[in-house]
């Protein structure tokens, strides 16, 4: 059974995690290779940086937090912020990312898209999508929800899987940094409309917001920060939960000896 | 390691490294012939497989006729079937009998995500595994299951997860990418190259 997926938020700026609420506001919680070497051994399945400031101030995501990251993770590991053309989805490739997350550059040009899914494969782009509810409908944001777009949040899904984005990271602004659960309505209407995976985004605060947005909101991944920053052993904890509520989720680990040593045979 | 343009290898490289293998890339032939095992990554169309020359495919069945063991990931495992409904005009290795198609049925696709491997006989390359270990998958095609498999995947149909043909080795995941297990994986196709070496 495919597992429905838990990924850890890293929200970077200057080389350190920070986390705010609605965007704005924003806490350290510390340094992002440390936390992505407590996650992998909680057992997240995959992890996302975001560069929250890279857009606003026109800069790529840290190559060296990118490489520092990656060198502690084999999980799936996605990078966002800044990645504004093919060069910049590059850089963040070759220091270790396997999925580039496109929001704004995407919106600006989304042939983008189409272009890196050529390059790299669909599975590689990941359309990053923040919605906020507007007059009964989603409206798109775009450079870290400070600027409304004249997209709606549907439509826009549906175009980004059309032109060959892998994923939909869908980011409820008005949930985000609030703890008071996911978007349910919002994620099971884009999920509904694509048959490509939807990560559900903002306002994880409770398990049984996991649960929701997992069985109502169609969520097929489901992305957190502070949830996970802030309380140890959180993950293991939540997969069990899920577990025991019929959500299949991933458990590790499933080898029948323990891991052998790096070192290689001797006469090799 | 062979490069032809499909997708991302630096992630295969640390893993094969942390596998204990010294792995390099090559677009060269003649380094196949040197090397004691080739791995083909790739993500992707099949069509990207068009871009392997004859000289290079050529290299890749010699060597494994000289009993050098191959590993094919992801559209690499694809690679070494006969060929894929993604692109019926590119041609695969022909190492494996059958044909790769598309995963269809009451399921998003592409396949993305964490999936349980049934382990359906004994193998070198998962000999350290249990069933129903979970691996990553991001695929849309799959290759069909044949005497050749090793594990099975179920995602709308039964596919081809991992085969193994005396030292011809495919994954459909990402061993990469699969944390502890994928590693684990990794590490017994080291020691697999490695014995054949010793």
């Amino acid at each position: 059974m495919l597992a429905k997926r838990l990924i850890a938020c890293l929200d970077v700026r200057d080389g350190c995690v920070v986390k705010g609420v609605q965007f704005e506001g924003l806490a350290n919680a510390g340094d992002p290779a440390a936390l992505a070497r407590r996650y992998n051994i909680e057992g997240i399945d995959e992890l996302v940086i975001l560069d929250v400031t890279a857009t606003l101030e026109k800069r790529r995501a840290l190559e060296s937090t990118l490489r520092a990251v990656s060198a502690e993770l084999f999980i799936p590991l996605a990078v966002g912020g800044g990645i504004r053309s093919e060069d910049d989805a590059a850089a963040a490739i070759d220091a270790g990312a396997d999925k580039v997350a496109l929001n704004s550059a995407a919106l600006d040009d989304p042939a983008l898209i189409s272009r890196l899914a050529a390059r790299y494969g669909s599975q590689a782009v990941v359309a990053a999508i923040d919605a906020k509810l507007e007059g009964g409908g989603y409206a798109v944001f775009s450079r870290s929800g400070s600027t409304r777009t004249p997209r709606e949040a549907i439509e826009w899904a549906r175009e980004a899987a059309e032109r060959g984005a892998g994923e939909i990271l869908l980011t409820s602004i008005d949930r985000d940094g609030t703890r008071s659960g996911f978007d349910c309505e919002l994620t099971a209407a884009v999920s509904s409309a694509v048959s490509i995976p939807v990560i559900a985004s903002g306002g994880a605060g409770t398990f049984e917001h996991f649960f929701d947005v997992f069985t109502g909101g169609r969520a097929d991944a489901a992305l957190a920060a502070s949830v996970f920053h802030f309380s140890e052993h959180a993950v293991g904890e939540l997969k069990a939960y899920l577990r025991d509520n019929g959500i299949a989720v991933r458990l590790e680990p499933g080898l029948s000896r323990p891991p052998t040593s790096n070192v290689r045979p001797a006469r090799c | 390691m062979v490069e032809y343009g499909a997708g991302n290898l630096t992630s295969v490289l640390k893993g094969l490294t942390a596998a204990g293998a010294d792995p390099f890339v090559t677009g060269q032939s003649e380094d196949i012939d040197a090397a004691h095992a080739t791995v083909v990554p790739g993500v992707g169309n099949f069509a990207a497989t068009d871009a392997i020359s004859d000289r290079m495919r050529d290299a890749l069945v010699r060597a494994v006729a000289r009993g050098r063991p191959l590993l094919g990931i992801c559209l690499g495992l694809q690679f070494l079937f006969e060929g894929s409904d993604e692109a019926p005009g590119a041609r695969g290795l022909g190492l494996l009998k059958g044909r790769c198609y598309l995963l269809q049925g009451e399921v998003k696709v592409p396949h993305v995500g964490w999936n349980n491997l049934c382990i359906v006989r004994p193998s070198c390359l998962l000999k350290d595994v249990q069933d129903s270990s979970q691996v990553y998958f991001t695929h849309s095609y799959a290759a069909p299951v044949t005497d050749a498999c090793i594990a099975e995947t179920e995602y709308a149909t039964r596919f081809s997860a991992a085969v193994e043909r005396e030292h011809v080795f495919g994954v459909q995941f990402h061993p990469e990418k699969s944390g502890t297990v994928g590693l684990q994986i990794l590490r017994s196709f080291t020691s697999f190259v490695c014995s054949r070496n010793a």
